[in-house]
């Protein structure tokens, strides 16, 4: 159990996909500017790589290694399909904020690279939990970053203002800002592990 | 099919619209094979190459499988099978024909299969030109047209991004931001630079 649970953590902290392993920066970047769409895009991928891991780790002994990354493909593909049309149908608003970055969970490298690193060699319950693990520090690192972005840009979060009187810079609502904060945080990360 | 609709398209794929700095498609090999000039044009031409070959290829399975058996909701997962496809058969077929092309841009064509910027500029070509009252030939020219703008796009952004990262080298930069952090704060300015395109008007 302990072992299990250090699956999940490991997602959060040391091998954290955004800060850490700098996997899936394009959706990150782009639907973080408000904290409604990093957390809507947050759970739409931990809920595809929940599926894949799960799929790809009880198949893992007939898939023929050659064609393993195709197969993958296919097993991801399914799910965001299904996540798409769930979207679509029971959150329209979310979807139109996300626009085309739904279908292009598909090559999200985290889901694809937890498949190829970890869900092809462990068991259907470790691959679970690294998948909620996963799931859990990529929509981490997405709140955590829309919420920068969403208070100096619009000065709201999750759409209530909190400080009368602030004066937003609409910079960090557009793409510049998205890069910055990203650059600066990754930065922040490096010198907090220097130090310590 | 008027030329002005093609320089809007061209415009907006290559500058306003830019792929890697205001859509956010391909940042993967924009940070990582940014490093070198010369790498950074081997991944450019290949982009471009594949980009446009895609768009291609999609759009004919978009509009001649996908929508008569009324398909459409199938578009990610055969679009991607599509690419990944293409993309393995691409790199055989260069490495049988030039193998110097191939040393050229060989290792950089594999790791196309998940630039998302290749399966973003197919996904919006579907949405952008797909309409009823959109003609299927301009539909045909201009999603192929956009697929190239916006490999063009991709090859300068990485170019001048390769051209700072050259001269950054030789920069004090701070520890803790040295790497991919400052790469980050430099696509940041690059990226404010390009905004000043999106007061274009035509």
């Amino acid at each position: 159990m302990k072992k299990l649970i250090s699956e999940f953590t490991k997602g959060i902290n040391i091998e954290n996909p955004t800060f850490v392993l700098l996997l899936g920066l394009c959706p990150t970047l782009a639907v973080s500017s408000s904290v409604n769409n990093g957390l809507g895009m947050g759970m739409a991928a931990t809920f595809v790589l929940l599926g894949s891991n799960i799929i790809v780790s009880a198949l893992r002994k007939f898939i023929p290694s050659k064609i393993r990354i195709p197969c993958y493909i296919v097993v991801i593909a399914t799910f965001v399909t299904i996540v798409e049309l769930m979207l679509k149908a029971y959150f329209p608003v979310l979807d139109k904020s996300l626009g085309i970055f739904v279908p292009l969970i598909v090559v999200n490298c985290i889901i694809l690279g937890r498949a190829e690193a970890f869900a092809s060699k462990n068991s259907i319950a470790r691959s679970i939990f690294d998948a909620l693990g996963m799931g859990a520090g990529f929509t981490l690192a997405l709140v955590i970053i829309s919420a920068i972005r969403e208070f100096f840009g619009a000065g709201t979060l999750m759409g209530y203002h909190l400080i009368p009187g602030f004066e937003p810079a609409i910079i960090m609502i557009l793409a510049p800002g998205a890069l910055l904060t990203l650059g600066l945080l990754i930065g922040f990360g490096n010198w907090l592990r220097e130090r310590g | 099919m008027d030329l002005a609709k093609f320089m809007t398209i061209a415009i907006s794929a290559i500058f306003i619209n830019n792929f890697i700095l205001a859509r956010f498609l391909g940042l993967c090999p924009f940070i990582g094979v940014s490093k070198q000039t010369k790498s950074a044009l081997g991944m450019g031409a290949a982009v471009i190459f594949v980009m446009t070959l895609s768009g291609f290829i999609t759009w004919l399975v978009y509009r001649y499988l996908l929508v008569p058996f009324h398909l459409e909701y199938l578009r990610t997962i055969a679009f991607i099978l599509v690419i990944a496809v293409f993309v393995q058969f691409v790199e055989a077929a260069i490495a049988k024909l030039s193998p110097t092309l191939h040393r050229a841009m060989g290792i950089y064509i594999p790791l196309i299969t998940t630039n998302c910027a290749v399966l973003g500029v197919t996904v919006l070509n579907v949405n952008m030109f797909f309409k009823d009252d959109i003609s299927v030939g301009f539909s045909f020219a201009a999603s192929l047209f956009q697929a190239f703008c916006a490999g063009i796009g991709f090859a300068l952004a990485m170019l001048l991004m390769s051209g700072i990262r050259e001269r950054l080298d030789l920069a004090d930069v701070p520890k803790a931001l040295q790497g991919v952090p400052i790469a980050f704060v430099v696509a940041s300015l690059m990226s404010m630079a390009f905004l000043g395109f999106s007061g274009f008007k035509f």
